[in-house]
């Protein structure tokens, strides 16, 4: 079982990378949950969600002591930081966030994500390299679901579909870089 | 069939689709905005009918309508929301109307906050509105089970006459999980009604009435309601259990708490304490046999009742046990949630306790 | 020779009304006007909570009782599910224009194609004679004793204009039974919004003038004399809405 916290700041893409994680799990007959925490705003508020992969039944879906943590900006960085459970790890993004947790029972994976992004051709596909970081660090789903699962979901958006998979993919590189 | 991944709110909405809900009425409150969302998409393309109500107050009656016309009708809120249907909820009871309410409670009393709580245990199990009545109220905690109390809720419902709720918490509304869904259920085998007003079209006339001014009158009628609760009582009674069998101290929750609920369990266990858990699933009836034949075992030292509330469910838990055992609470308010170390914490507490009492 | 036979919409049962009032003459209109429709078999009516609570013990018809105000919600319900059928509302003022002025306003605003019938006879009668959203200025009822004063109550809601502001009710007319030409009138206009809505037209309002001798403390025919001279100028007759002739 592995879980996994992504939290940053709305509109950053937490929920959506979230979402292809499960629905990853999903396809390779994991059992999933995905939960969401929600805030009274509609845009511009933090947002967090908790995906759980587990090959057995799934008890509580929270994610109180995360074996990994994605954080997107640097206030999610510092706030779940000291949540996760030793031994598990951290990636950060570098480009908007220091990258020290204070602890050294974790590893952190400092990726400039934005700059990453920027490069893939769109600032929004910072999630995307988020989640290559931690497919390749953790083997938490294969990278295949992943791909499959955004060209399912960009059917018909070429150009979209092709820049998230490229982002995907420098995540990859990035993580095996510093691993 | 295959699975695939979806909201609680979207599970709520297909289980009542595919056991014939063809009527929704709604007001919008968060967190259960997405239930009305996804029906009004849904309605018309299955022939249905959608209405965003001018308030809870319209919407439950538009539900009393349609539900008394014959139609299977749902509706849903939170918290606040459900107050306000309180009188709908207790005249569609004396009339005898089945129907669904959707309770995705929120944290309160008042306006109160928009995160998960299980405030409304009361409100929900000992009939809510004026008057002698009660709802059949099924408690899901996961969003498999959303789907599936909701199309059973329809069956229940129809079955008894009597309206149920579907009693979820916020998190139950926004988590995502794989569903495998039932299959769509014709309307040809759904059970006539004889007592639905749709136009009587040659047939003796049909009346939907809850004023029953005559006492005479009157009292023979919830006596008939109290006969059909009992009857409820006797068939429905459900829970599950998760090593109980030898457990020294067995926890209970309901909904999205009993899964925290079990991996504490599962924590106890490695740390050498024989724990166990029972998560009612319907909580009226309250399967208190479950209980009681708990509170009988020798090795059951105390119950822990853990609730999203100050101390409501503990209540009935206290009456099914009846003083055979100690029964402890520990809950969390205002929209916490508690983790799994603080239950494995107060579940140390409650047994050391009990123990040394 | 048979010279009258009671309308087959309307039950044997016996009618509580009390004596003088109005309420059972608007019964007959709206049975009739059913009847004389074809539209009896179906039909389904709803009953509100006050004078006419009893309605559907009257109405040889599928009812349902509602809630206290929230009649159009119900027909609302019924009507949506059931389009081919007939659905009417009969409420009094308290019901409609105060606890219910919501469902009122909002079934309107949505065009139901139902029609709703509203009992206006400015007074709360069946819990004794308090003050309605439609009592008169100066009019006397048991809370407000010495007369509606408008710097304490307000002044009377005037709904079939306040309903004449929206889009959607192809229908509004106020009518009265202070005589039996407007009686006559009064049927004329029940019957036509009942087939503007088996015609599935719209929303179809009719606000019928109606006495309370007992709680206006009157004769009966003191309070017909009322009801024409007094209750008509806060209440003035007439078409307020009619789409099928153009008014809009």
């Amino acid at each position: 079982m592995i879980r996994i916290l992504l939290a940053g700041q709305g509109g950053q893409g937490v929920l959506s990378a979230g979402r292809f994680l499960a629905e990853s799990g999903l396809h390779e007959g994991k059992e999933v949950s995905y939960l969401p925490a929600y805030g009274p705003e509609m845009r511009g508020g933090t947002a967090n969600c908790a995906v759980i992969l587990s090959d057995e039944e799934i008890a509580s879906p929270l994610c109180s002591e995360p074996d990994v943590l994605i954080a997107l900006n640097a206030p999610s960085f510092h706030k779940f930081a000291p949540r996760v459970k030793s031994g598990g790890m951290i990636v950060v993004n570098g480009s908007i966030s220091d990258s020290y947790a204070g602890r050294d029972d974790v590893k952190v994976y400092d990726v400039p994500l934005n700059d990453l992004a920027l490069e893939a051709g769109d600032i929004r596909t910072a999630n995307m390299i988020a989640l290559g970081v931690l497919v390749a660090a953790t083997g938490a789903v294969q990278q295949k679901s992943i791909v499959s699962c955004l060209r399912e979901k960009f059917i018909g958006k070429v150009h979209l579909c092709e820049c998230n998979e490229r982002a995907f993919l420098t995540g990859i590189n990035a993580a095996l870089a510093q691993k | 069939m295959s699975k695939i991944l979806l909201h609680g709110t979207e599970a709520i909405c297909e289980g009542a689709i595919r056991n014939g809900c063809r009527a929704f009425f709604g007001y919008p409150i968060t967190p259960q905005n997405e239930v009305p969302e996804y029906m009004s998409v849904k309605m018309p393309q299955i022939g249905g009918t959608f209405v965003q109500a001018e308030s809870e107050v319209a919407a439950i009656n538009m539900v009393y309508g349609a539900a008394g016309s014959g139609v299977r009708a749902m509706t849903s809120s939170s918290s606040p929301g459900v107050s306000l249907k309180q009188e709908g909820i207790s005249y569609i009871a004396c009339a005898r109307i089945p129907c669904v309410v959707v309770n995705i409670m929120r944290a309160g009393p008042g306006l109160g906050g928009i995160l998960p709580a299980q405030g409304d245990y009361f409100q929900a199990t000992k009939g809510g509105g004026h008057g002698d009545y009660h709802l059949i109220v099924l408690a899901p905690c996961s969003v498999q089970e959303a789907c599936d109390l909701t199309y059973r809720a329809f069956d229940l419902s129809d079955r008894y006459r009597v309206p149920a709720m579907i009693l979820a918490d916020g998190m139950i509304g926004q988590l995502m999980e794989p569903v495998e869904l039932p299959p769509m259920r014709s309307l040809s085998e759904i059970p006539e009604k004889p007592w639905a007003t749709s136009g009587h079209y040659g047939k003796d006339r049909r009346v939907l009435n809850s004023l029953i001014i005559k006492p005479e009158e009157l009292e023979p009628h919830v006596n008939e309601l109290q006969r059909t609760y009992d009857e409820i009582y006797a068939n429905e009674r459900l829970a599950a259990e998760y090593k109980t069998e030898d457990a020294e101290i067995v926890l209970t929750a309901y909904g999205t708490v009993a899964r925290i609920v079990k991996s504490a369990v599962n924590e106890l266990r490695k740390q050498g304490i024989k724990a166990g858990c029972i998560r009612p699933i319907t909580l009226y009836p309250f399967p208190d046999n479950v209980f009681a034949r708990c509170a009988e075992r020798e090795e059951t030292k105390a119950f822990l009742s853990v609730e999203l509330s100050l101390g409501q469910m503990v209540e009935d838990v206290r009456l099914a046990v009846n003083g055979k055992k100690p029964v402890y609470f520990y809950g969390r308010t205002g929209g916490n949630v508690p983790d799994e170390s603080e239950i494995v914490r107060a579940a140390k507490d409650a047994l050391e306790k009990a123990v040394k009492a | 020779m048979k010279v009258f036979e009671k309308t087959k919409m309307l039950t044997d049962a016996h009618m509580h009304y009390c004596p003088g009032c109005t309420h059972g003459i608007v019964h007959r209109l709206v049975a009739e006007s059913i009847e004389e429709l074809g539209l009896q078999e179906k039909c389904i009516g709803i009953a509100p909570v006050g004078c006419a609570v009893f309605a559907y013990d009257y109405f040889n018809c599928d009812m349902q009782e509602a809630a206290h105000g929230r009649a159009p919600a119900v027909a609302t319900g019924i009507k949506r599910c059931h389009p081919d059928s007939t659905v009417f509302v009969y409420q009094g003022d308290g019901d409609l224009a105060s606890i219910g002025m919501a469902e009122t306003v909002h079934a309107a605003a949505r065009g139901e194609n139902i029609t709703i019938i509203f009992i206006n006879n400015s007074i709360y009668g069946m819990t004794g004679g308090q003050m309605a959203p439609t009592t008169l200025i100066g009019q006397k009822a048991t809370t407000c004793q010495s007369g509606r004063d408008p710097k304490v109550n307000g002044y009377p809601i005037r709904v079939c204009e306040l309903l004449a502001t929206l889009d959607a009710p192809y229908y509004i007319e106020r009518v009265s039974t202070h005589d039996v030409k407007h009686v006559l009138a009064a049927k004329k206009a029940i019957k036509k919004a009942l087939k503007f809505q088996s015609e599935g037209r719209g929303y179809t309002f009719i606000e019928v003038l109606v006495s309370c001798p007992t709680n206006w403390h009157m004769r009966p025919v003191e309070a017909l004399r009322f009801m024409g001279e007094e209750c008509t100028k806060t209440f003035p007759l007439g078409v307020y809405r009619d789409k099928s002739e153009g008014k809009e």
